[in-house]
């Protein structure tokens, strides 16, 4: 019964929601006071969520129906695990079992994965376009970001268990005095924004070139669940970060207004790179992942390995 | 009220279908989402794929080669959509009513819920459609 009650209320399912809906009402409000407009109220999200439910849902002719309309299930559902299991340690870091950074690691790619699948799916050739670019920005990003997990791995003294890590932080302070950290952190922002896959790195969607790419054939209560786990994203994938690099939050006091700051701190950054830069081709950003991202994540290793 | 109806008018997404038109009356709906005007405020957006629409905005005047495929998207609208014809073209003609390939006027190929007249409208014309048709919705 609480574990039910963990999974889909506090910290699961609701509440995830509804800091996700928050965290994409900022990002809109934000880029349109960027571009010098008002900016949409703040329960634009949860409207646009319930008109979604409401809508016709079609499904193309020749699709694979159960596939189709399942695979946006599984990626909501992958998102859900994750913000469970990540607050479960910010709440109390004996909330841990060994290994569970690898699960996190995995899970967190489960929601790109139901995007190809459910494009794959619905037999359209655009959306097939933007599942194969889906597909290769995975390839790309995936290698720095689990080379960048590792280096506070190894600082803390080998461990895999996102408790330790805490403790260790906690107690020695956080990771992000090290310079070896600093350098992981500078490439952890840059692999999430391609998580997330807003600009630049937002070309399975493009708008502009293939219509939506993905979510093409998506229409009502599926799409509903996809606009759902993007804004679910918008928020559990920052925590990540804050956990593993900024010593996490800490319920006492002032400190959880300044934990909290240190996840506003990471969502305005997502948001000002996203409104500042142009969308890179599919070739440029595997090339700057796997060049520049990945040297400076092996350097990352190499001097946390020496101990900076 | 009920709250389905409630969202939907504060989320209407935008599909804009352009059926052979001159560019005026599209550069004057995409003038509606700059800053000046900014219809994102009422939770507006403009979308690229007539699956994810509420709002089915049609410019130009219609012919006979792209009268299968307006009905085509039509057809692939999840509803409820709002189909709104944009410019004199759309509403009846125009100067092009008496061509050889006319075939419209658009409430001839499917019904329209609300005409913006002008060549080509202004902004706070689309703007005034759009309250109207959300007052239709409500049952105003």
């Amino acid at each position: 019964m609480k574990i039910l009650f963990q999974y889909i209320i506090f910290p699961g399912f609701l509440f995830t929601a509804i800091v996700g809906m928050i965290a994409s009402w900022i990002d809109r409000k934000v880029t349109a006071r960027v571009q010098w407009r008002v900016g949409p109220p703040i329960l634009q999200p949860l409207y646009d969520f319930i008109k979604l439910l409401g809508k016709e849902i079609i499904i193309p002719k020749g699709a694979s129906r159960g596939t189709f309309l399942l695979s946006p299930v599984f990626g909501m559902s992958a998102i859900v695990i994750v913000s469970t299991m990540l607050w479960l340690v910010i709440l109390s870091p004996e909330n841990s079992f060994t290994g569970d950074l690898i699960v996190i690691l995995y899970l967190l790619v489960i929601p790109s994965i139901a995007v190809i699948i459910g494009a794959f799916a619905s037999k359209n050739p655009l959306a097939s376009l933007g599942a194969s670019r889906e597909m290769k920005l995975i390839l790309a990003y995936e290698l720095p970001f689990i080379l960048i997990v590792f280096i506070p791995v190894i600082k803390a003294g080998y461990t895999i268990k996102l408790g330790e890590l805490l403790a260790f932080q906690a107690k020695n302070g956080v990771f992000l005095n090290h310079p070896s950290c600093i350098i992981a952190f500078i490439v952890a922002i840059m692999c999430m924004q391609a998580k997330l896959t807003l600009v630049p790195f937002d070309m399975p969607e493009a708008e502009t070139e293939i219509m939506g790419g993905a979510y093409i054939e998506y229409s009502g209560a599926p799409l509903g669940i996809y606009k759902l786990t993007r804004m679910m994203m918008l928020f559990v994938v920052p925590m990540f970060l804050v956990i593993m690099y900024m010593g996490g939050i800490i319920f006492e006091g002032w400190h959880i207004l300044w934990g909290i700051l240190k996840y506003v701190l990471l969502l305005v950054i997502i948001v000002l790179i996203r409104n500042t830069s142009p969308r890179v081709r599919i070739d440029q950003a595997m090339r700057f992942f796997w060049r520049p991202m990945t040297i400076l994540a092996v350097v990352g290793v190499c001097l946390a390995y020496l101990g900076l | 009220m009920s709250i389905k109806l409630n969202a939907l008018t504060k989320s209407l997404w935008v599909f804009h279908m352009a059926a052979s038109p001159c560019n005026n009356c599209d550069i004057e709906i995409l003038d509606a989402l700059t800053p000046r005007h900014d219809i994102e405020r009422f939770g507006m957006l403009l979308v690229g794929s007539i699956k994810h629409a509420d709002v089915l905005l049609v410019t130009g005047c219609i012919n006979k080669k792209v009268i299968d495929r307006m009905k085509r998207v039509y057809e692939q609208a999840p509803k409820p959509i709002i189909v709104v014809a944009v410019g004199g073209c759309a509403c009846t003609g125009g100067m092009f009513r008496d061509s050889y390939n006319y075939a419209g006027p658009l409430d001839k190929v499917f019904p329209v819920d609300a005409y913006v007249p002008g060549c080509p409208p202004q902004p706070e014309a689309l703007i005034d459609a759009v309250v109207k048709v959300i007052n239709k919705l409500k049952g105003k």
